[in-house]
């Protein structure tokens, strides 16, 4: 079992994003479910939602309290909320920063960090700062738990159409392209 | 009704099965469109209004050849059905919480008049504490009017079971009219991986449509349809018992009717479902916890855990919970020295959970005292995780050598 869970704001897709995933994970053949956070699903305010994948039937149907990897699609969202709470040692981090690593507040149980200034790209794709679609290719590049390909086709299969489809599709291929993973050995190891 | 010579092939041989991710409201509103419904009427609620947008999508994509009534309310979406029903037509709709609550008068009638409507219920809590979110609440509190209520634990269940409903409603021995309860939030919106059965195996599962041969509006024979009965003269008393034992007989009847046409949709489309009671690890279990709806998956992983742990604990899950199946379950509860029943609703007059208050009721006739447990959990949205199930599997286990607590345990009081 694989635990990923979405961190974003409303209007930012990530409930979308996180439904992307299962659904290119299960094009690949592994079973996957996607749960979003309940709230009043306002813009802006804080949201949250939950993936598992295995390659075998998966029972729980609930939130994830110790996720394998977060993705954070907004770059301010850690100052209001503590997206690494119940992380697992060891753990994946995928975050829309323009901000270079030194420069991040990272806690020890982060072992590995993907890096995307998916804001700047999205404007320049979008003209507005939507980066569900674009740290999907962000987590499919730092984690490897999904190919760019299942997820390509994950959006074609999806209600986007168009010129829509093919921003979509640009914002994903960017993504993947346009992240920097690094490997925090010594913070694992401290 | 069952040949399974007009099978086409057997399963084994069959190509492989779409494979999709979709939500639960999704998964109803695919299964609604393989059931192939004359007309549907439609209010839209939290958490049920993804399940009719995807209605009246199929219908506006012409993926689903069904008229849509866009009605007022809920009060006219199932008076609406009634007349559809009464004119021989296939039909449908969903609501939850306050919106099943505004429609509480069509929907004592429509179990009354014996009309086969199938309608989702997308479980949601009770208000007030004002909340938007899932609990067994609304379905819970109508379980004595007469419906069928059929509670689904995955989100292909739910798709499954929406379709099994129209062959269930409208079956002659029955003719009543059926909830298939999903939990809103965890079902309603949980996307998970899903098969699509073939529309030309549903065809041939349902058979030929034959809704409300009994009633049928005809402008040729004009007939009274639920004329004033009852009261203390002339035929009344006993027309209206007639009426009313002619109900509970359907309700009985139904449960051969529910366990034939689960085994029926498993030999067609190759996919089974335990159709009354089903039992997890229970035949060498000492003790059992009872579990309903989605918050079964987690439940069977902590039984696996405390399996691994030593632990002889099995579980029972009801998926028919009206009519409420006590022969079946009598089965399963004679494997066990303790119980312990969670429920996602409250059984304000007992003072604990409905399931276990009706489970009460089944265990008189087991003939041997078997203590048992109340626990209340996932209220209003609240999560029912691994962690809680090893604590009821904990408290469950305490009841063989300790007493029994005569008040609930709130599973999520500390949340």
């Amino acid at each position: 079992m694989y635990e990923v869970r979405f961190h974003g704001r409303g209007g930012q897709g990530s409930v979308l994003a996180s439904a992307m995933l299962a659904a290119a994970l299960v094009e690949e053949g592994r079973y996957a479910v996607s749960i979003p956070s309940f709230g009043f699903e306002r813009r802006g305010a804080p949201v949250v939602s939950f993936l598992r994948t295995s390659e075998r039937e998966i029972r729980q149907l609930t939130n994830i309290y110790h996720p394998d990897c977060i993705v954070c699609v907004d770059p301010t969202l850690p100052r209001s909320v503590d997206i690494f709470a119940g992380l697992k040692p060891g753990g994946t981090l995928v975050q829309a920063t323009h901000r270079p690593l030194a420069e991040l507040e990272i806690p020890d149980t982060v072992a590995t960090v993907g890096l995307c200034d998916a804001v700047r790209i999205a404007l320049e794709i979008f003209k507005r700062p939507i980066t569900n679609t674009l740290m999907l290719g962000a987590f499919a590049r730092t984690t490897g738990v999904v190919s760019l390909d299942a997820l390509k086709r994950a959006l074609e299969d999806s209600d986007f159409r168009d010129a829509g489809l093919a921003q979509n599709m640009t914002a994903l291929e960017r993504g993947y392209a346009e992240t920097t993973v690094h490997q925090l050995d010594r913070r694992a190891a401290a | 009704m069952n040949d399974t010579a007009t099978l086409e092939a057997p399963v084994a041989a069959r190509a492989k099965p779409k494979v999709i991710l979709c939500e639960g409201n999704e998964a109803a509103a695919l299964g609604v469109a393989l059931a192939r419904p004359d007309m549907v009427a439609v209010y839209p609620i939290t958490p049920q209004s993804s399940l009719v947008e995807h209605v009246a999508k199929l219908i506006a994509d012409g993926r689903m050849d069904a008229d849509i009534v866009d009605a007022e309310g809920e009060h006219s979406v199932l008076s609406v059905l009634q007349g559809g029903a009464l004119a021989g037509a296939r039909t449908y709709t969903a609501t939850c919480g306050p919106g099943l609550a505004f429609m509480f008068e069509p929907y004592f009638r429509t179990s009354g008049m014996r009309l086969p409507i199938v309608m989702s219920i997308v479980t949601r809590d009770g208000i007030t504490p004002q909340s938007v979110w899932g609990g067994h609440q609304d379905a819970m509190t109508v379980r004595e009017v007469g419906w069928i209520q059929l509670y689904c634990e995955t989100v292909q269940e739910v798709l499954d079971t929406t379709v099994m409903a129209f062959k269930i409603a409208e079956h002659h021995d029955v003719m009543l009219p059926v909830n298939i309860c999903l939990d809103g939030n965890y079902l309603s919106y949980g996307a998970s991986r899903v098969e699509l059965p073939e529309q030309a195996d549903v065809d041939a599962f349902l058979g030929d449509k034959d809704v409300n041969w009994h009633v049928a509006l005809d402008p040729l024979r004009p007939m009274a349809v639920d004329p004033l009965t009852g009261g203390a003269g002339g035929k009344g008393p006993a027309t209206f018992v007639r009426y009313r034992k002619g109900q509970c007989r359907g309700m009985q009847n139904a449960l051969a009717v529910i366990e034939e046409v689960h085994a029926d949709w498993a030999r067609r489309i190759g996919r089974s479902f335990a159709p009354l009671v089903e039992e997890y690890r229970l035949d060498d279990a000492e003790f059992a916890i009872m579990t309903l709806g989605s918050m079964t998956g987690a439940a069977k992983d902590a039984v696996d855990e405390a399996r691994a742990a030593g632990k002889a604990v099995g579980l029972i899950k009801l998926k028919t919970f009206s009519p409420f199946p006590v022969e079946a379950l009598l089965k399963s509860l004679a494997k066990v020295r303790a119980l312990g029943v969670v429920d996602r609703s409250v059984a304000f007059r007992w003072n604990c959970g409905p399931m276990f208050q009706e489970t009460l009721g089944a265990l008189y006739r087991l003939g041997r005292h078997v203590p048992a447990t109340s626990f209340i959990g996932g209220l209003a949205g609240a999560d029912l995780t691994v962690a809680h199930f090893h604590r009821v599997i904990a408290d469950t286990e305490a009841l063989l050598t300790g007493p029994a607590p005569t008040t609930p345990v709130w599973l999520n009081e500390n949340d």
